[in-house]
């Protein structure tokens, strides 16, 4: 195996109040736990509310979170893999992909393979450090909110929504490339 | 060619329109240099050694002479008046502001040009063939398949952000001109036992400071699945692919560490998800893109006639019987052939033009070549369907514009980067050197007599000059801060690629001429009849050569 990558120091992400969802900005309502690496965790210590789990406790603790079952998302680092949620992703509420830094580009195949081959229907969350300029890659690989916490105004994060408006290949949003399109026209 | 359509015009109109705005919020200290710098990359855009430089997209090195014309007027208005060609099949302009660039990729777009995915840690320009269409040994034109190729990378949303760059060359003939194997995926057009079109595949190959000969991880692959075959190939590299060390971070060191087979199998099992979808090449698809790239209306010719004219003109004309000899290409269509232009005549950067040249190159080609050109790989320029009968006229038009040197494929016409005159990573300048190489053989009888002879120089390990495949490859390296340079031989870029041997210790420049002239003896004297330098080389090994290069002077 090739060695894996190494995760960048401080990259963890935020929990900003604000975030950007299906186009429009609304409250936060999910809160995105960190472990500091050697706390004893179980179901009953987890805090009260809608709760972003990192993979490795949410596996750990996935089998005693059925009654929560609404209120608990998960969160994948940029070097945990789509596959590692796999079908149980049909079953959660959210799935939040970190981006430690915006150059790290693992989290848009995360993305489309949740969107796309496990059939996740929920909110599917960017977090960390991804910058305003991705949100058009972002969406076309399934992302539809995004905990932005970089110092750009909001506003401009939803025109940067608007920076295309047709595709050349066949994403999550467009199913179609557009050869098809074009062949069939 | 293919031509945009209304979709292809809006999405690089917003393309230029989201980079100005980005331009503007960087201007106006709203974007940090660290978010601005893969943006401006992805648009062609670095920051060098003496001003930025734009890295403009020539797709499979296709131009039409309204789009060379456009360049030349690029270059007059918003540079120094001239334009580079690249080993990417792509054209530079070593001076812009970065103010105007918006601008000048708004005057792009209008011709249908872009500088998308140019540079940057993505997808960037598929490269081909430059006698695609007419090559004599092509069993299928790659065009349809590199525009495909095309349109399926430009602003592919999940690889814009990979470990590294990443570089696609696509073959349909034969002999390999792409130089496939030094790809981080080569493609090469294949037809199976029932004569049905398909794919080889190579990954893995490339240059830079870790030099890997790209390995075959699937003999056939169905046409339809060209697509979802690659898609599967840097999405396993995407997950895979090392980010902690840019240096180690392309597909070729994940193709090694895995080991080849486990690396195959994990993009097969990928694969077999996603072969079934929308990406399939379907009949229809192929018949599509195959639309854009119709057979010229080629006369119908007096090949003989043709023929006896050409040795006639021949006969009578050293120089032109010269150029005839190395710049012109056989064509598959009698009474055809296609000529290159050599940007390197002695005293010029190889692939340096000057808008007049531009200019000139568009009239070339609208009076002898249906109005297209090719940029080569080796930096020169094609018109690929000349009339025989017009050679002689345009042999004489090219001279008059200086690219009729009748160098090509010989040891003057070398890869050259443009090295530490102009790049910020260059350890060591590369122009000079070239140029003096030149100067010292600059008799062409001596020359021609060599015969085909691949010289490659890079400035630094990165190896834009491409030195470790060609067969004398020439690497700049600094020593306490001073330019030294080290040879290498044994390299090849074609079906038979391989990656050359170091020589020994480095040189100054002021030794390398008579260095390569020393290797040069080394091969006259022990070649066989008509045996070309790799051949040679191949057959007698490194030590004859590093024996008459390091001899101690008697």
């Amino acid at each position: 195996m090739p060695k894996p990558a190494k995760k960048p120091v401080g990259a963890q992400p935020e929990n900003p109040q604000r975030v950007l969802c299906d186009g429009a900005v609304v409250e936060n309502q999910w809160q995105l736990l960190q472990l500091g690496g050697d706390e004893d965790v179980s179901a009953e210590s987890l805090p009260a509310g809608n709760l972003i789990l990192p993979l490795t406790l949410w596996l750990e603790l996935r089998g005693t979170l059925q009654a929560r079952k609404n209120e608990i998302g998960v969160w994948l680092d940029s070097d945990e893999t789509a596959d590692l949620i796999g079908d149980a992703a049909k079953e959660l509420p959210l799935i939040a992909a970190n981006f430690p830094a915006f150059t790290d580009g693992r989290a848009f195949t995360a993305g489309r393979l949740l969107r796309q081959r496990y059939g996740f229907t929920g909110e599917l969350r960017a977090v960390g450090n991804f910058i305003r300029d991705q949100l058009t890659y972002l969406t076309r690989c399934g992302f539809n909110a995004f905990a932005y916490q970089g110092d750009q105004p909001m506003e401009g994060l939803l025109d940067s929504l608007q920076d295309f408006s047709d595709s050349y290949q066949a994403a999550v949003d467009q199913t179609q490339p557009i050869f098809r399109r074009r062949a069939l026209a | 060619m293919y031509r945009y359509d209304e979709q292809d015009h809006k999405l690089i109109r917003e393309r230029v329109a989201q980079f100005r705005g980005q331009t503007e919020r960087y201007l106006a200290g709203e974007l940090s240099e660290e978010e601005f710098l893969p943006l401006r990359l992805q648009n062609g855009l670095y920051v060098q050694r003496l001003a930025p430089m734009l890295r403009i997209a020539v797709p499979y090195g296709l131009m039409n002479s309204t789009q060379v014309r456009r360049l030349a007027h690029i270059t007059r208005k918003y540079d120094k008046g001239y334009a580079h060609f690249t080993t990417r099949q792509n054209v530079q302009l070593n001076w812009p502001n970065l103010e105007d660039v918006p601008d000048i990729l708004a005057e792009l777009a209008e011709v249908e040009m872009h500088a998308v995915q140019t540079s940057g840690n993505c997808i960037r320009n598929t490269t081909t063939d430059q006698f695609v269409g007419v090559a004599q040994d092509e069993l299928i034109d790659p065009r349809p398949y590199c525009e495909l190729i095309r349109q399926w990378s430009t602003f592919h949303p999940e690889f814009a952000f990979l470990p590294r760059k990443f570089k696609i060359a696509v073959c349909g003939a034969e002999h390999d001109r792409a130089a496939i194997r030094a790809h981080d995926i080569g493609v090469q057009i294949v037809k199976n036992a029932e004569g049905e079109t398909g794919f080889q595949i190579f990954v893995g190959g490339g240059l830079g400071r870790t030099p890997i000969i790209g390995v075959s991880i699937r003999d056939f692959l169905p046409e339809t699945h060209l697509l979802s075959y690659l898609e599967a190939i840097v999405r396993v590299y995407n997950q895979l692919g090392r980010r902690d060390n840019k240096f180690k971070a392309r597909i070729k060191i994940l193709v090694k560490a895995l080991g080849p087979e486990e690396f195959a199998r994990r993009v097969e099992a990928e694969w077999e998800q996603i072969k079934d979808g929308a990406d399939q090449l379907t009949p229809e698809a192929i018949a599509w893109a195959k639309r854009f790239f119709p057979e010229p209306v080629y006369k119908t010719v007096d090949a003989a006639h043709a023929g006896a004219l050409l040795r006639d003109q021949a006969g009578s004309n050293k120089a032109f019987s010269r150029w005839l000899e190395r710049n012109t290409f056989p064509h598959r269509v009698p009474g055809y052939q296609a000529v290159t232009l050599s940007t390197k005549p002695t005293g010029v950067p190889p692939g340096d033009v000057t808008d007049r040249q531009l200019e000139a190159i568009a009239d070339l080609a609208d009076h002898y070549s249906f109005g297209e050109v090719r940029v080569t790989h080796e930096q020169n320029v094609v018109l690929t369907d000349v009339e025989q009968e017009k050679l002689f006229e345009l042999w004489e038009a090219a001279r008059k514009h200086g690219f009729a040197t009748p160098n090509i494929g010989t040891l003057t016409d070398m890869i050259c980067c443009p090295g530490g005159d102009y790049c910020s990573l260059a350890n060591a300048k590369s122009i000079p050197v070239a140029e003096a190489i030149q100067r010292k053989f600059d008799d062409l009888d001596y020359l021609y007599d060599l015969g085909d002879l691949d010289l490659n120089i890079s400035g630094c390990m990165n190896a834009c000059g491409h030195h470790h495949i060609g067969h004398i490859g020439i690497l700049g390296v600094d020593k306490k801060g001073e330019e030294f340079y080290q040879v290498q031989l044994g390299g090849n870029a074609s079906e038979n690629a391989s990656l050359g041997k170091v020589l020994g210790p480095s040189f100054s420049r002021e030794e390398m001429p008579e260095t390569i002239g020393k290797l040069l003896d080394v091969f006259v004297e022990n070649r066989q009849p008509d045996e070309l330098f790799i051949d040679t080389y191949n057959r007698i090994g490194l030590e004859p050569f590093k024996e008459r290069v390091y001899a101690k002077a008697s």
